[in-house]
């Protein structure tokens, strides 16, 4: 346990990613710290790809990581466009008050 | 205890305190700001990792665009953070069992003896960029799927400028598409007139003048 190992890099990534699954349980009701606990999961799993891509002596685990920033940006830029347009329509973005689907 | 695992537990710690502040937070501010710690803890592993290119982009780009991006919105809109915590207590109890549950399998899996026994590479010499490695695959072999990104960020630009645009009223401003479509007849017209004589003029201007 003294020498860093790749467990130690896929543990914390694993705990990232469960802390992130717990918030998204927790906070339901909050549509802002969903969308950053969807941010989390996916930090989660790029310190996953950079963590094999040192270990296994490959660069094209970093490729991955550089695209999964792109479309988490884009994401979450769409997302919060999102979020503004709804609070703009409803003054609201509580989920209770988001139930006209439902008839 | 070596200087490197000290640094791994260093960063690791702040990830995940961060972590648990986001999920936490009463007030989704300090709930972004404690997401920007987490990024930052992130990028400090990455380095350990040795892969500094992303390191340094993930501060750039998530703290420096993404971060501020969050907080622009968290500050505009009026939230009742009180509200937003309703059924929080209700959740705790099934949070707790997903998240345990998920742990537990996770860790059951990468204990095991084939994650620990991986050698880590000997550490790149001081000649080696991993800018140039990751740019050299980026533009040759993934030349591709980056152009493909650029259009994926191209789409989301327009997607949130046109959702988030909205017609003012009671504004002046022309429609350029009218303005391009006009033709020259529609703005000018030409009248033929009988030509004036100059003389029926000039008796009358002396006139005046004497």
């Amino acid at each position: 346990m003294m020498t860093l190992s790749l467990s130690h890099y896929l543990t914390l990534a694993a705990v990232l990613f469960a802390i992130s699954i717990v918030g998204i349980v927790l906070n339901r009701k909050n549509l802002i710290v969903l969308l950053m606990a969807v941010e989390l999961m996916l930090l989660a799993v790029n310190i996953n790809f950079v963590a094999f891509s040192h270990y296994l002596n490959d660069i094209h685990g970093q490729v991955f990581v550089f695209f999964v920033l792109t479309v988490a940006a884009a994401e979450s830029a769409i997302g919060l466009a999102i979020l503004i347009v709804l609070f703009r329509n409803r003054r609201t973005i509580h989920v209770d008050d988001l139930d006209s689907l439902q008839g | 205890m070596e200087f490197k695992t000290l640094v791994f537990y260093f960063f690791s710690t702040i990830v995940l305190l961060a972590a648990l502040g986001v999920i936490l937070a009463r007030n989704p501010v300090y709930a972004v700001l404690s997401l920007v710690a987490a990024f930052v803890g992130a990028s400090g592993v990455w380095m350990l990792l040795e892969a500094e290119f992303l390191a340094i982009t993930l501060v750039l780009v998530y703290v420096g665009a993404v971060m501020v991006l969050f907080l622009f919105v968290v500050m505009m809109l009026d939230i009742d953070p009180a509200r937003l915590r309703e059924g929080f207590w209700r959740y705790l109890p099934l949070a707790l069992l997903v998240g345990a549950l998920l742990l537990g399998e996770m860790t059951l899996v990468l204990n095991g003896d084939w994650f620990q026994a991986m050698q880590a590479p000997a550490a790149a010499g001081a000649e080696y960029s991993n800018t140039q490695a990751l740019g050299r695959v980026l533009y040759t072999l993934y030349a591709y799927p980056f152009e493909l990104a650029s259009l994926v960020l191209l789409i989301a630009m327009i997607a949130a400028v046109s959702l988030t645009h909205r017609k003012r009223e009671g504004v002046k401003r022309v429609d350029p598409a009218q303005q391009v479509k006009v033709k020259r007849n529609e703005r000018l017209r030409v009248v033929s007139m009988p030509v004036e004589k100059e003389e029926d003029a000039a008796p009358v201007a002396t006139a005046g003048e004497s």
